[in-house]
């Protein structure tokens, strides 16, 4: 098989892993150096897929022959796909190749599990020491981790990787046992605080002043939605214990999506792709604007409203909390503000210092008039309390069906 | 009126402005553009600038903003940047950056932003292709970019730094970078590509791209967002973009029809093996009384898998006892923290550091000690973006009592010191109180010697007077576990 042929098989069995961010690591350059790659913090998407999704990396599994059966998963060893594999060599010359020609940021790396857990690790591993430590690559590289494998393999992985990732898949033990029989929850969560430990570790050498370590910055996790029952509090609610636990950098809401060779026990519907969306939302109001997770949903509600976004809900069922003056208002109280985000919450916490906050100054900053003027008073607008009151209101904003075009990419 | 050439960058730009502020001419009364000679002779003689340095002072955040805006293709950024130098430096208002509402201030700043996005569309979108090589082995890549505004020098030291051990030119029609033999160059934009032979990389890239993308989740408008058409015809991935969207719908319903397969029996392999046997559900008895016989080990993989009281859910793991399981000595402490809870060892964490440094002074050697939690599970609250430590509840320590004891009853220890009120309550009943019976306390039925003590968490929190002597304390207890009194 030549190398276009297994690329076409091996990036095709890694596009459902909706992690390909390259942002965070730390910054380096190949001034002073043999190879090439720099890293800058942001990372850069260097395309876009017809799908809407960026791509960063090279994104690609070192073989698709897999020993496990996770029956959301193509490569589960029930599926019928053709299988293949890179050599560690073939791996590293796209990776070179590639990035030579400004076509990515770097290598995401991930394996199906042949073997088993450390044997696969091994060879995963080799691959990123093969980059740094032959061909002194300074690009960005993330790898896949497998729970199972041991301590000193992941401690490995991490020395090689700008960001280690270990999916969850799915938020419950009961989901696990029924879609991926191998996998398990406590033991990914172990894998997960053995990695934060190291992470934070390094992170003190470094602030310690060892300058010249290099070392993952952080781990992520993907969980796939839609592929059981598992509600938008199970989801959340786990995100949320992940973040403080482990300090993920992210959780990646993957809905789940048809693959070519179906298993018998998957739902026989895709979730609708907005349910992707509001999770992301939601994530991002517990993560930068201090909602947390009971305010966002109850157990009544345990799934997030498809028709409009989770800051609004939040404020239609919280109406007394508004108007709220923006120019005497707390930043936390600000944030609660549909249609305000961070940065333009910290700019007018600026300019009310200097002057008096109107309309057009929210205008000039392009924030949606529509969209907050129920819920604050300026110099020059007063909204009566009644209008919030009615149900006009909803009616007003939320949003006509809109075709969906965000994606957690997006959010970024 | 004063009709004044800003040159074509904000160096000019600057050296112009600023002696148009030194003899206070106005906005209203300069004319930006390149003066045409049948109007003018020359153009106009600035003066020089006057006062400290020459320069009137200006916030940074001024001179940032209009190096990037300097950088924009509207020939009305000149007019606007001298504007806002007017303001800041003759109309008094210094803090003018500041206010991001400004009418003038929006502007420069979308313009900036404008030039940014640019800057970033270049360094995700130049495609080099490959040349040759050097004599020396250095490899020869050039590119081709048609950038809106005139961005090239602003956004080559990302190259140099990323690609510095190989030679390469970015060619586009608002000036030209190259990198060669370690020297950096500027030259002036060409008109056409100079290099249109495809690079062989480029059939392979494309087949990744084809590969990566997700038919059943096609989403053309949020890609148009991020990678406007304007770009496609110099990426060589760009024009399957159509083939790919016409198929997809297709290719999604293909995999919706396509019969589901069924469940394929696990191979015969050592590695699912032994990952079976891990995740087999144990047991746990309700009655304590039923470990009575199992070893440690089992009792351990009990723990484990208990769910007596509601803590396992929310912490990464059970920790269990560390040590030799015939030690003389037994240290009992209260429950894991977050550190304890993501190792998985108990007094791995800030305690645990200075239990062992008093554990040292006192004479003791922690590996040879048998360390374990009367709880063990990990108890926490959500604070800010923290677990923070919450203490355990009578029933939370009543329903991990029985593990406590087995624990006990198979290391048998000589000595069993307990620290703070939870690991007291748990093994001496609620009556003892540290406070009151630190020290040496009677309690056959734990061990022949007992000692009762604080917990070493205690004295991180304790207030700074009392902190040594509370220390030496506590180490004057432990000390009564080796031997002396
Ligand atoms: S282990 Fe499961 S998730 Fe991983 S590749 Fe195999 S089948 Fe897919």
């Amino acid at each position: 098989m030549d190398l276009d042929q297994k690329l076409s098989i091996l990036a095709d069995a890694a596009k459902y892993d909706a992690s390909c961010a390259s942002s965070g690591a730390t910054k380096r350059d190949s001034l002073g150096g043999t190879g090439v790659g720099s890293t800058g913090g942001a990372g850069i998407c260097h395309s876009y897929a017809p799908d809407g999704r960026c791509i960063s990396l090279l994104k690609i599994l070192l073989t698709n022959r897999c020993l496990y059966d996770c029956h959301y998963c193509i490569n589960r060893r029930s599926s019928n796909v053709r299988r293949a594999a890179f050599t560690a060599e073939e791996a590293v010359r796209l990776t070179l190749d590639f990035y030579k020609r400004n076509y990515i940021e770097g290598l995401f790396l991930s394996s199906g599990i042949i073997r088993s857990a450390d044997h696969t690790m091994e060879q995963v591993v080799n691959v990123a020491r093969t980059l740094r430590e032959v061909h002194d690559f300074r690009g960005y590289i993330h790898l896949k981790t497998i729970p199972e494998a041991s301590p000193e393999l992941i401690e490995q992985a991490a020395r090689y990787a700008d960001r280690i990732s270990i999916n969850l898949e799915l938020p419950t033990q009961q989901g696990l046992d029924r879609l991926a029989p191998e996998k398990n929850l406590g033991r990914t969560k172990q894998a997960m605080g053995r990695i934060r430990v190291k992470l934070d570790d390094a992170a003190d050498r470094k602030r310690g002043g060892d300058r010249k370590l290099r070392h993952a910055t952080g781990q992520s996790t993907q969980v796939i939605v839609g592929a059981d029952p598992s509600t938008d509090a199970d989801f959340l609610a786990r995100s949320d214990e992940l973040y403080r636990a482990y300090r993920l950098r992210r959780v990646y809401y993957s809905a789940f999506s048809p693959i070519p060779e179906p298993s018998s026990i998957l739902p026989p519907a895709a979730p609708p792709l907005m349910r992707e969306h509001r999770l992301y939302q939601a994530d991002w109001l517990m993560r930068y604007y201090g909602f947390s997770t009971s305010e966002i949903l109850t157990p009544e509600n345990p799934n997030l409203d498809l028709h409009l976004d989770p800051k609004l809900a939040w404020a239609l069922r919280n109406r007394h909390e508004f108007p709220l003056d923006l120019q005497t208002a707390s930043r936390d109280q600000m944030l609660r503000i549909p249609g305000l985000g961070v940065k333009n919450v910290d700019r007018l916490l600026g300019i009310r210092r200097l002057t008096l906050l109107r309309l057009a100054d929210l205008a000039r900053l392009r924030i949606s008039l529509p969209k907050v003027r129920p819920f604050i008073i300026v110099a020059d607008h007063h909204p009566a309390r009644e209008g919030l009151d009615t149900d006009r209101l909803l009616a007003r904003l939320a949003p006509k069906p809109v075709q969906l075009d965000l994606f957690g990419h997006a959010l970024r | 009126m004063h009709c004044v050439d800003p040159g074509e960058s904000f160096t000019t730009w600057r050296a112009a402005a600023r002696g148009l502020v030194a003899r206070d001419v106005p906005p209203a009364e300069v004319i930006w553009e390149a003066p045409v000679t049948s109007l003018f002779e020359s153009a106009p003689v600035l003066a020089p600038p006057v006062g400290r340095g020459g320069a009137p002072a200006v916030p940074p955040a001024f001179v940032e903003l209009a190096q990037t805006v300097a950088c924009h293709a509207d020939t009305r950024r000149w007019a606007l940047l001298y504007r806002l130098l007017w303001r800041i430096v003759k109309g008094g208002e210094r803090r003018l950056m500041e206010i991001a509402s400004d009418a003038d201030v929006a502007m420069a700043r979308m313009l900036a932003k404008n030039v940014r996005r640019e800057i970033h569309k270049m360094h995700a979108f130049v495609r080099f292709r490959k040349i040759g090589e050097a004599e020396d082995g250095r490899e020869r890549f050039v590119a081709w970019f048609e950038p809106d505004h005139y961005i090239v020098e602003a956004g080559a030291p990302f190259f140099r730094k990323r690609f510095a051990n190989m030679d390469w030119s970015i060619f586009t029609p608002k000036g030209c970078a190259h990198w060669i033999a370690e020297e950096f160059q500027l030259t002036p934009g060409v008109m056409r590509n100079p290099c249109d032979d495809p690079d062989v990389m480029e059939g392979i890239w494309r087949t990744y791209y084809r590969s990566i993308f997700n038919p059943a989740r096609l989403k053309l408008k949020a890609m148009q967002s991020e990678m406007p058409k304007r770009y496609w015809k110099n990426l060589p991935e760009a024009d399957l973009i159509e083939e790919l969207s016409r198929q997809s719908s297709g290719r999604s319903q293909a995999m919706i029809e396509t019969p589901l397969r069924e469940v394929k029996r696990a191979p015969v392999n050592a590695y699912l093996d032994h990952l079976r046997e891990r995740s087999a559900p144990v047991e746990v008895p309700e009655d304590p009384a039923d470990v009575a016989d199992l070893s440690l080990t089992d009792v351990n993989r009990m723990v484990h898998a208990c769910r007596h009281c509601p803590l396992w859910e929310h912490a990464t793991g059970a920790v269990t006892g560390d040590g030799p399981d015939n030690a003389r000595i037994m240290i009992v402490g209260e429950q894991p923290g977050d550190r304890e809870d993501l190792e998985g060892r108990p007094f791995t964490g800030p305690a645990g550091k200075l239990l062992d440094q008093a554990l040292a002074e006192a004479g003791l050697d922690r590996s040879g000690i048998y360390v374990t939690n009367a709880v063990k599970h990990f108890k926490w609250t959500p604070r800010g973006k923290l677990r923070l430590h919450q203490k355990p509840a009578a029933g939370e320590i009543e329903a991990c009592k029985p593990w406590l004891l087995a624990e006990l009853s198979r290391v048998a220890p000589e000595i069993v010191i307990l620290l703070g009120g939870t690991a007291a309550g748990s093994l001496l009943g609620s009556g003892v109180k540290v406070t009151r019976h630190r020290g040496v306390v009677a309690a056959p039925h734990v061990a022949s010697r007992v000692i009762l003590t604080v917990h070493p968490s205690y004295l991180l929190r304790v207030d700074e007077l009392r902190k040594e002597s509370e220390y030496r304390q506590f180490v004057a207890d432990l000390k009564l576990a080796a031997g002396g009194s």
